[in-house]
């Protein structure tokens, strides 16, 4: 881990997203003062002009879907000594990987027609998470990300110290919150896999578990599948649940031609 | 005088999503401009195709950061009329007031971190924290408050949870609707403040007469309801607002564009001031007189100062919402339920514009088909036309005075690049 001569330089890349992980970390309107104290920014495109290239720390949001995407995060990796995803896009792949349920000319000319006028644009390739193409030191997951996380891990760099993330299920701190089982209420959820750190936000307010934060290290895959099916869904209907943020691992690269539902 | 001039800004900083302005100009005359969205495509409708209604508003949400709230609503509003459920009057105000939020939330992101730099001469917003804190300040507070209504009524600021088909999964308590009440009328003081700091700038007065489109609710100023308008051919059902406009593909853009009948339209914060400006609140009127511009206003740089006309309107609408949610009640309430399945449509103003989702949905609940206008698609061809209007006043400026110009013009928009290019709007086959 690194230790800090000066404040650590630090940058914000993003890639194919909603660029709302972005906005969470411009959502820290009482730590933004603090926050310059600590660390230099030095590249946020959405916030400033500066575009300088002396960053040390990368902090990248998004998917790579596109080739020139694989060739501006290899530069990235050159130029910071700490690369950091920001968010479930740049983590597992998140929703952008839906589409790797699908082939990628299918896709295209789905949206756009065939032979559009802007093909050069927009041809693209299956969406993948950042360490699928760059050695990523730490991840940063969620859709959108923890705020309190975020500002966590600035603070555990600026001190050197490697942050790290929760290796247990949401299902603890939805426990802590005080919440009913989601399972109690007639609906399934992807909690007991899902790695914690969110503080079951989702399911505090009403919703389930969607598993936007992935997996955690020694999450028990084969007996979630198997709750799920002995709470009465089909086979496809958990394949839905898993995939809808880790299409990625389930999909891989895609390319299958499923055209119709 | 005969100048040439090349400029392209790659990737325009402080805007949302990547985007290039190019601008070509030979002999003093303009002879190319165009604004490139290099934003990398998502494919929505490959990410829905298939899938269960009730993800849907959840994966839709994910088409923008800053607009999510909207984007939700417009999905919720498609589906539950595609499946004929009726919501309830509690879980509507409740939506509204999250509308409320997110635009006030979006148009002070606009104002204070990607606009005030430029009339400040900095880069970023870093330097104005740090030496003019006052002047910060009503930025800094009324955006914290904006979040912190969207976090008492959807859990967080970014992509909305508690919003679901057929109504909310969670009723806010009596006690933090009485705390944000307060604030919101504290807010009216604050918003009174960035007032008067964004009218002593000046902007260039370059104007151009156009088609303006909205929506239009039976009564009042609200983000949620209406049918879509426009300033030259007044209402248009909602159902064929799709093919009433014509979207097409352009080389230079990954987003599509966007025309009526007419040409050319503006949509955002001064298409809705100018269409529905008599149904403003007091305060927000009160505004709108004092304004260096009268309405209807077609100068485009007008947009900054329209949107907190509309903080201050959504301000006041807020606190009206509130007290009539107190004065229903907060008791939960069961989520409506499917009645038919097949094709519907939602449209809601979304903080830069009217937005439209329509879907047809299946017998066991899957998506077949799906539409998606989006507003700052809508804007593309506008901001060109402005560009190309705006860059002839600015020749006789310095080549810095001219980017500074162009740079302002397109920030005025408020574009959302990362949104438009998250179209939808080919059926599936």
């Amino acid at each position: 881990m690194m230790r800090w001569t000066e404040r650590p330089k630090i940058a914000f890349f993003s890639f194919t997203s909603c660029e709302g992980c972005q906005l969470m970390v411009l959502n820290c309107e009482e730590e933004l003062e603090d926050l310059a104290l600590r660390v230099d920014v030095v590249n946020f495109r959405e916030a400033m002009d500066l575009k300088r290239e002396d960053y040390k720390v990368a902090f990248i949001e998004g998917s790579i879907t596109r080739e020139e995407e694989v060739e501006k995060v290899k530069e990235i990796r050159q130029r910071a000594e700490v690369v950091i995803t920001l968010g479930a896009c740049s983590t597992t792949g998140g929703i952008n990987a839906l589409k790797n349920r699908l082939s990628v000319d299918y896709v295209t000319e789905l949206v756009y027609g065939k032979n559009p006028p802007n093909m050069g644009l927009v041809e693209n390739i299956p969406a993948m998470p950042v360490d699928r193409v760059i050695e990523v030191d730490y991840h940063l997951p969620g859709c959108p990300i923890s705020k309190e996380e975020f500002l966590g891990f600035v603070k555990a760099l600026t001190l050197g110290i490697p942050p790290r993330l929760p290796e247990y299920p949401v299902c603890n701190e939805c426990k802590m919150e005080g919440n009913i089982c989601v399972f109690e209420t007639g609906r399934t959820c992807m909690g007991p896999v899902t790695r914690g750190g969110c503080r079951a936000v989702c399911v505090s307010f009403g919703a389930i578990c969607w598993g936007c934060r992935g997996t955690f290290e020694y999450a028990n895959i084969d007996a979630h599948r198997e709750t799920l099916k002995n709470h009465g869904l089909s086979e496809e209907e958990i394949t839905e649940r898993f995939d809808l943020y880790n299409s990625f691992y389930i999909h891989g690269k895609g390319g299958c031609t499923k055209t119709t539902t | 005088m005969h100048k040439d001039h090349h400029i392209e800004i790659h990737e325009v900083t402080r805007v949302e999503g990547h985007g290039n302005i190019v601008v070509d100009v030979k002999n003093g005359a303009v002879k190319e401009v165009r604004l490139e969205i290099i934003e990398s495509p998502r494919f929505f409708e490959a990410l829905i195709k298939g899938r269960h209604y009730k993800e849907v508003p959840h994966i839709i949400s994910r088409i923008c950061g800053i607009c999510s709230s909207s984007h939700t609503c417009a999905s919720l509003k498609a589906v539950e009329d595609a499946l004929g459920m009726k919501l309830s009057k509690r879980a509507r105000l409740l939506r509204e007031l999250t509308l409320c939020a997110e635009t006030m939330q979006s148009h002070i992101l606009h104002l204070y971190f990607l606009v005030l730099p430029d009339f400040m001469g900095t880069h970023s917003v870093l330097p104005i924290l740090k030496d003019n804190p006052s002047l910060m300040e009503p930025g800094l507070r009324l955006k914290s408050l904006a979040n912190q209504i969207s976090t008492v009524l959807n859990g967080r600021p970014v992509h909305p949870i508690a919003l679901f088909p057929g109504g909310t999964l969670h009723i806010p308590e009596k006690k933090e609707l009485c705390k944000l009440k307060e604030h919101l009328e504290e807010a009216t003081g604050l918003i009174r403040r960035a007032w008067e700091t964004f009218c002593g700038f000046s902007t260039p007065e370059y104007e151009k007469v156009r088609e303006f489109i909205s929506l239009k609710p039976s009564s009042g100023y609200t983000m949620y309801d209406g049918t879509p308008f426009s300033s030259i051919d007044g209402p248009i059902e909602k159902e064929n607002f799709a093919s009433w406009l014509e979207e097409y593909v352009v080389a230079h853009s990954t987003a599509k564009h966007a025309k009526t009948p007419h040409g050319t339209y503006m949509v955002g914060a001064l298409a809705r001031l100018n269409n529905n400006y008599r149904r403003l609140k007091p305060l927000a009127k009160g505004l709108l007189k004092e304004a260096p511009f009268s309405v209807p206003c077609h100068i485009p740089f007008m947009n900054n100062l329209a949107q907190i006309i509309e903080c201050m309107h959504l301000a006041e609408y807020a606190i009206e919402l509130i007290d009539r949610l107190l004065s229903m009640g907060l008791e939960k309430e069961p989520l409506a339920r499917p009645t038919r399945y097949g094709r519907g449509t939602g449209i809601v103003e979304a903080p830069r514009g009217i937005l439209y989702h329509s879907y047809t949905i299946n017998s066991d609940g899957t998506i077949e088909a799906a539409n998606c206008i989006i507003p700052t698609a809508q804007n593309l061809r506008s901001i060109e036309d402005d560009l190309r209007g705006l860059v002839p006043e600015l020749l006789p400026c310095s080549r810095e005075e001219i980017v500074k110009g162009v740079e302002g013009l397109v920030r005025a928009y408020d574009p959302c690049i990362s949104c438009s290019t998250h179209i939808m709007d080919v059926e599936f086959v």
